[in-house]
């Protein structure tokens, strides 16, 4: 087992603080709540803040304009963006770049990573066809023709799909699972919008009838096993952005409870009130301690075996017990349109289920320890 | 940086003193071939016992952070330290009284034989009518020339009818608020006028006895402290006992989800959703484990945050789930009991064999988890308010004078 620690570095720190105060000054709740109307939202400015910060390619090598940091870097940057719910497309160009990168050869690189690396351009990964199936279930099918990769199929709940400049789609060919890089402009490629019960993060249904050049399956041909580390680096990051949620749950429900007087007394003084309190500051602490820990484990992939499914099942459970519990302490405020509550409440429970149920992250957890 | 925060962290000249006493006991006293209380007797002669102590009270006055140093080290050597856990009320807590509050007569009567097991310590804070308001406590001492007479009740007192010295609180001054009227004694458990009997619990051992005072005398040289300063001391000790118990960290996947997954693969179950909830289980508890090393690591660097402060609530309600729902693997056999009921107090062996307990036993055990050390109740009070900051409950009895306190 990895050595445990959980001390941030002096420049993750920094990283932290810098961030927060730029995302302070660039995140208006107000405008995210507009962005919430629409099925495409993407909060621009914001995007424009993190890619100046050079923060969209955080770990791709330096030589494709990314800036070769351990993956606890990234995990700073999510906590950050889960605090103020962002609705940037990082974790889906990040899962773009990610599979590019392992999948990719040189000169793929060198075409895709860049502009992805700088934020110029937005990715996205689709390995998921249905409601339930895992990444492993793939029915979209390539077949070789003279013009190019045939590609058929539909790609499901596709994250920021309908902000997607790049899509990396997953389809049989024969019996191997092989990556494509597609533009979603091409002929027969449809991006359908579907409403999202977090708008702050798109989803899209992708229908597939098109050729795509030769030279756009990505080079790695078997590529099962990188699906699933792209996909595992995607469930460690959204630990983190749950455990930045949950926190900033916490903190408005404390903040509010110290503040609401009701009975002449501040309603935090009231035990059914504070003890509710009490049992989010130890789930978000427990989330916290394994969403650090994964993320510092990811490269090990004996550990990741076990606190990537782990990081799924607490900090899932987490944040989406501790948005519920904030609107409680809110009360009918919270329960408002006007109110903050329910974009975290949104994520929380999208969060647990984009990258699969967090039933099948325990399933796999049950097999990783021998159960 | 050489001398890094002072409250935690050890100068290096420090470490090296320390280092060389430990060099020198191991060398004078081979643990292999030493006996326990030799051993013991060298190591707290040694300064060895609680390094932070003053030179001569078991101390070599360095930082306290050494001290995991020194177990560690002493571990590895092979060296006895179950006296630590087997007399953990004077060692654990008690010792620490004495540093802050004793006299240096106390001192020098009362540490060397309380390492070395010689003497066994316990506490006496709890009664009947005063449970999670301890300062609410009714005994009374009143005082008769050099000596105070001692009448009332105590309750779940561990280690009472093994024990040499008792940690007491009084009340002397019934006419001041709670806090106030207080006076903190060290009691001979084996005087006249105290009864020792068993508390039988609801797995029929008795891990815990009603101690009663009928006129018990106490010579007015073993009172710690002012007399009313009783609570300040009190609290001493609950601080202590937080240092005690906290601080160890366990294996992954150990003591009772080790035990529910055993049971899982003896069921032969491969009920799915059983399945599911023994992960969760085990996810919880690894995050409930991952938070400690979180917490101790943070101690160390001198940056303590909240998740100091989650684990005793954390641990009783998870506890309380994962030895149910062992149980519950066990089907029908659940419903069993493999040890039956006798009563019978708990000796120290049983407390070492409580790893062998059945799942059934500590299902029935855990039900204290929530309840002794402070109840759940208490400690989520204590993270609203301490820790989040919460307002306080408007309080009734604090500057009522304790006698008019309405008790029942």
């Amino acid at each position: 087992m990895v050595d445990v620690t959980f001390r941030r570095t002096d420049e993750q720190g920094m990283l932290a603080s810098t961030l927060r105060e730029l995302l302070g000054t660039t995140v208006d709740m107000d405008r995210t709540r507009d962005l919430s109307l629409t099925t495409d939202a993407f909060d621009r400015p914001v995007w424009d803040a993190l890619a100046g910060m050079g923060l969209v390619g955080l770990p791709l090598a330096e030589e494709f304009g990314g800036a070769d940091s351990p993956f606890t870097d990234l995990a700073v940057v999510f906590e950050e963006l889960g605090r103020v719910v962002a609705a940037v497309p990082l974790l889906s160009t990040m899962m773009a770049a990610d599979a590019i990168a392992r999948g990719g050869d040189d000169e793929q690189r060198a075409r895709w990573l860049p502009d992805l690396a700088s934020g110029q351009v937005v990715g996205t990964f689709a390995p998921f066809e249905s409601a339930h199936a895992d990444a492993t279930r793939v029915e979209t099918t390539a077949e070789e023709t003279e013009h190019g990769w045939r590609l058929a199929g539909t790609k499901r709940f596709v994250t920021d799909g309908p902000n997607a400049d790049v899509l990396v789609v997953t389809a049989t060919v024969g019996d191997v699972v092989s990556l494509f890089v597609v533009d979603p402009d091409s002929a027969g490629v449809h991006v359908e919008a579907v409403p999202s019960l977090d708008p702050t993060r798109p989803l899209a249904d992708v229908v597939l009838d098109t050729i795509v050049p030769v030279g756009d399956r990505l080079a790695v041909h078997d590529a099962a096993d990188l699906v699933s580390d792209v996909l595992d680096r995607a469930a460690v990051a959204i630990a983190a952005e749950q455990v930045g949620g949950a926190q900033r749950c916490l903190e408005m429900a404390v903040e509010y409870a110290k503040t609401r007087f009701q009975f002449g007394r501040a309603i935090g003084s009231f035990q059914a009130v504070k003890h509710r309190c009490a049992d989010m500051l130890v789930a978000v602490e427990h989330a916290r301690s394994v969403a650090w820990h994964a993320a510092a484990a990811i490269d090990d992939p004996g550990e990741a075996a076990v606190m990537v499914p782990v990081a799924r099942s607490v900090c899932s459970d987490a944040y989406v017990q501790v948005a519920g519990d904030a609107i409680q302490v809110f009360g009918g405020i919270g329960f408002t349109w006007e109110h903050d509550a329910h974009l975290y409440l949104k994520r929380a429970k999208a969060d647990s289920l984009i990258l699969g149920s967090v039933g099948s992250a325990r399933d796999r957890l049950a097999s990783a320890i021998g159960v | 940086m050489t001398d890094t925060n002072e409250r935690t962290m050890a100068p290096d000249t420090e470490r090296a003193r320390v280092a060389g006493a430990v060099d020198a006991l191991l060398a004078d006293h081979p643990p292999a071939s030493t006996d326990p209380k030799a051993f013991w007797g060298a190591q707290f002669d040694a300064g060895l016992a609680w390094v932070d102590f003053p030179e001569g009270d078991g101390g070599l006055g360095v930082s306290p952070s050494l001290r995991e140093y020194v177990a560690r080290r002493l571990d590895e050597a092979g060296a006895p330290t179950w006296n630590r856990s087997a007399n953990i009320l004077g060692i654990g807590m008690g010792a620490g009284v004495l540093a802050a509050h004793g006299t240096d007569a106390q001192r020098a009567r009362w540490l060397r034989p309380m390492f070395t097991m010689d003497e066994i310590w316990c506490q006496l804070f709890s009664e009947p009518g005063a449970g999670s308001d301890v300062a609410g406590l009714a005994t009374r001492a009143v005082r008769d020339g050099d000596e105070w007479i001692v009448n009332g009740q105590k309750v779940w007192t561990t280690l009472a009818h093994l024990a040499k010295w008792g940690l007491l609180v009084t009340r002397t001054d019934p006419d001041q608020p709670k806090h106030r009227g207080l006076t903190y004694f060290v009691v001979d458990m084996q005087a006249e006028g105290v009864d020792v009997r068993p508390l039988y619990q609801i797995t029929g051992e008795a891990e815990f006895n009603e101690v009663f005072f009928d006129d018990a005398r106490i010579p007015d040289d073993q009172r710690i402290d002012d007399v009313g300063a009783g609570w300040r001391v009190a609290m001493t000790t609950l601080m202590n006992e937080r240092v005690a118990i906290g601080g160890s960290t366990v294996a992954r996947g150990s003591g009772t989800i080790g035990a529910a997954v055993r049971s899982w693969r003896e069921s032969g179950s491969s009920d799915p959703a059983d399945r599911r909830e023994l992960a969760r289980l085990w996810a919880e508890v690894e995050a409930m484990r991952l938070t400690a090393l979180r917490a101790t690591e943070n101690m160390q660097a001198g940056t303590p945050g909240p998740e100091g402060s989650t684990g005793k609530l954390a641990w009783a309600d998870l506890n309380k789930e994962v030895t149910s729902f062992t149980v519950s693997l066990l089907g029908r056999e659940g419903a069993t009991i493999p040890e039956g009921y006798a009563l019978e107090p708990t000796t120290y062996d049983t407390r070492e064999v409580e790893r062998v307990m059945s799942p059934q036993r500590h299902f029935l055990r855990a039900r204290a988890n929530s309840i002794e050390g402070g109840t759940s109740e208490i400690m989520r009070n204590i993270l609203g308010e301490r820790v989040l900051g919460l307002p306080g409950e408007p309080r009734v009895d604090k500057d009522l004078p304790w006698k008019e306190v309405p008790r029942g």
